[in-house]
């Protein structure tokens, strides 16, 4: 049922693989941008279509961090906390975060706006302390900059502060 | 340092230049896709990248050209190319950046690989969190096929080349080649054990290439300029052209920086990185990645080519350089890169499996003033149980940060250890008996 608007995407998705089953991770990193985690009714449907038993949907979702299993806030807020982040405070700013919201890493707030969870590196080791939120990275971030961001993501549901096509040093 | 010319960022070095296929033809795109289908022999470009001396960019560097010799000629096929851009290697972020600002310069290296090894289809396999970069390239690769640069009879050579975005969902593991291709096959991401090789036995059990997104930028500028040109670049033999290094760390200008694989430590760090953000002295560097052995200020002038990093004792693997300053733990840098390892070991094998959770939990220990004097014989011990005994390179990666800062800083942890014992005798603990191991 969940996937009956993406048919065509499905459809097209399938040929391009001589072997359904190398559509799973596609069709698991759809099932979390409709349902914003991986349902057990999206596994047993993503089974059928694969002609795959659910367990084996369920192993092989377990073993990648970016699928959430549960449900979580509407933000997902990754904040890498690897060495070359660490070097440039990204802790002080997962600090920072956890007491702007109120909440624990791997916590939701009650409103189920935001899920805070402290990541490893996320390849953007050249512009931390960075964060990604849902599918956007957001870097050389300070506390009054991720304010922003949060406030902006509150408001209209978007933020300006998101990266681009990366390019640093910025071409002279 | 001398002057050279860019290859790989030359294009986007331009302000202004986004990547479209426009502005890529503009600047010769395709021009070398166009001369081979024109009827270059695919033994003819296999031997040109081999006299090219390029060597893989995605960390084990091994030279391009032998890898796709290796793919027999007579098999009926299907074969495969599977694009490396799971870019998961803390330090590292140059492929994003080809590909979300030149992503053409990458499928025409694509294009020209799978032409060369005879593959009908090739995969860009994109870690799941570079959202904007699959977008980029699914774009592009749409660009391309309306132009006829991919998709079937490219430029009426009667050749079809199809690529497509493969999206990861966050696993390091993944980048190592035959991970990446059980992922592929929509399995969990763990590595396969070898022989046989990718070349016989690779996706689906067919012959197959993977190649580092910034090793097939390469190629239409091998074909281009010939493969004299690109050996004379570097040191060449063995370490040719020119490499994206990453720079991270306590650098005042943090970034991506193009250079000759003949340029120093120095050249980067203090020059283009503009030395240490607080003017401290520099304390370490990381010169290849998370998974090579930290050097020390006493390394500052050697060449990143792969063969001089080696001879200094550590790696140039995937290029990322990292930077820590005086006032930085040694422990707790060692700590932070084994927390990472920890996370992200697949679990296969035991060694690493057990290891990674062992070193951790000692590491704690002794950054907390914990730790007892056993403790460093024990690390130095699960270090040499690891290396070598495990089915792909992350047991040697993951005690790298380990068995170099144990070398060079040992002082450190044994400071630390000595704290733990004086607080110990202070508190009265009794004292627990340790097994001998």
């Amino acid at each position: 049922m969940l996937f009956e608007n993406h048919k065509d995407y499905i459809d097209d998705l399938l040929t391009r693989y001589p072997i359904k089953r190398s559509a799973l991770l596609p069709l698991l990193n759809l099932a979390q941008k409709e349902e914003g985690y991986v349902s057990q009714g999206a596994m047993r449907e993503i089974a059928s279509m694969l002609d795959l038993t659910p367990p084996q949907v369920f192993d092989t979702a377990t073993f990648y961090t970016m699928l959430n299993l549960k449900p979580i806030g509407k933000y997902h807020v990754q904040v890498c906390r690897s060495l070359m982040c660490a070097l440039v405070k990204a802790d002080n700013l997962i600090e920072w975060l956890q007491k702007h919201l109120g909440i624990s890493v791997g916590q939701t707030t009650s409103d189920k706006m935001f899920t805070l969870s402290a990541v490893e590196c996320l390849g953007s080791c050249g512009t931390g302390p960075m964060m990604q939120i849902n599918d956007d990275y957001y870097e050389r971030l300070t506390e009054s900059k991720v304010g922003k961001i949060l406030e902006g993501l509150k408001q209209i549901g978007d933020s300006e502060l998101k990266s681009g096509p990366y390019m640093v040093p910025e071409p002279r | 340092m001398e002057p050279f010319e860019k290859i790989l960022t030359k294009n986007m070095s331009n302000p202004g230049y986004v990547g479209s296929l426009q502005e890529y033809e503009a600047v010769g795109g395709y021009q070398a896709l166009k001369k081979v289908l024109a009827g270059v022999p695919q033994n003819d470009i296999i031997e040109m990248v081999k006299k090219s001396g390029l060597r893989g960019r995605g960390g084990a560097g091994f030279p391009t050209g032998v890898k796709w010799s290796f793919i027999p000629k007579d098999h009926p096929g299907p074969k495969y190319l599977c694009c490396n851009a799971d870019e998961s290697e803390p330090g590292t972020f140059k492929d994003r950046q080809l590909m979300e600002r030149d992503p053409h310069q990458v499928l025409e290296g694509m294009a020209i690989t799978c032409y060369t090894i005879g593959a009908k289809t090739g995969y860009i396999y994109i870690r799941g969190e570079f959202r904007l970069g699959a977008k980029v390239l699914e774009k592009a690769i749409q660009e391309a096929n309306q132009a006829g640069h991919l998709g079937e009879n490219v430029h009426g050579s009667g050749v079809t080349i199809k690529l497509y975005v493969h999206a990861g969902a966050g696993a390091y593991i993944c980048g190592e080649e035959t991970a990446l291709l059980e992922s592929l096959e929509g399995k969990r991401g763990k590595p396969r054990t070898k022989p046989p090789f990718p070349a016989t036995h690779g996706l689906y059990q067919k012959p197959t290439v993977v190649n580092n997104v910034e090793t097939l930028a390469n190629i239409p500028h091998i074909v281009n300029r010939g493969p004299e040109w690109f050996a004379s670049i570097g040191v060449p033999p063995k370490s040719t052209g020119t490499r994206i290094f990453c720079l991270s760390g306590h650098v005042k200008n943090p970034g991506n920086y193009e250079l000759p694989v003949n340029a120093t430590f120095r050249d980067l760090i203090m020059d283009l990185g503009g030395g240490m953000r607080s003017n401290k002295p520099l304390k370490a560097f990381i010169p290849g990645g998370a998974s090579a052995p930290f050097l020390t200020p006493d390394h500052i002038d050697v060449q990143m080519d792969f063969e001089s990093v080696a001879m200094a004792g550590s790696m140039s693997g995937s290029g990322g350089i990292t930077v820590m300053e005086e006032d930085t733990s040694m422990v707790w840098a060692a700590l932070r890169l084994m927390e990472f390892f920890y996370h992200e070991s697949c679990g296969k094998c035991t060694p690493c499996r057990e290891g990674s959770s062992w070193i951790v939990q000692i590491l704690q220990r002794i950054l907390n003033k914990r730790g007892k004097p056993e403790d460093l014989n024990t690390l130095t011990e699960i270090c040499n149980n690891i290396g070598g005994r495990t089915v792909c390179a992350f047991g040697d990666a993951e005690i790298a940060p380990i068995q170099s800062t144990l070398k060079y800083w040992r002082y450190e942890y044994e400071a630390l250890i000595a704290e733990a014992e004086s607080l110990r005798a202070a508190r009265k603990e009794k004292e627990i008996p340790v097994l001998s191991i």
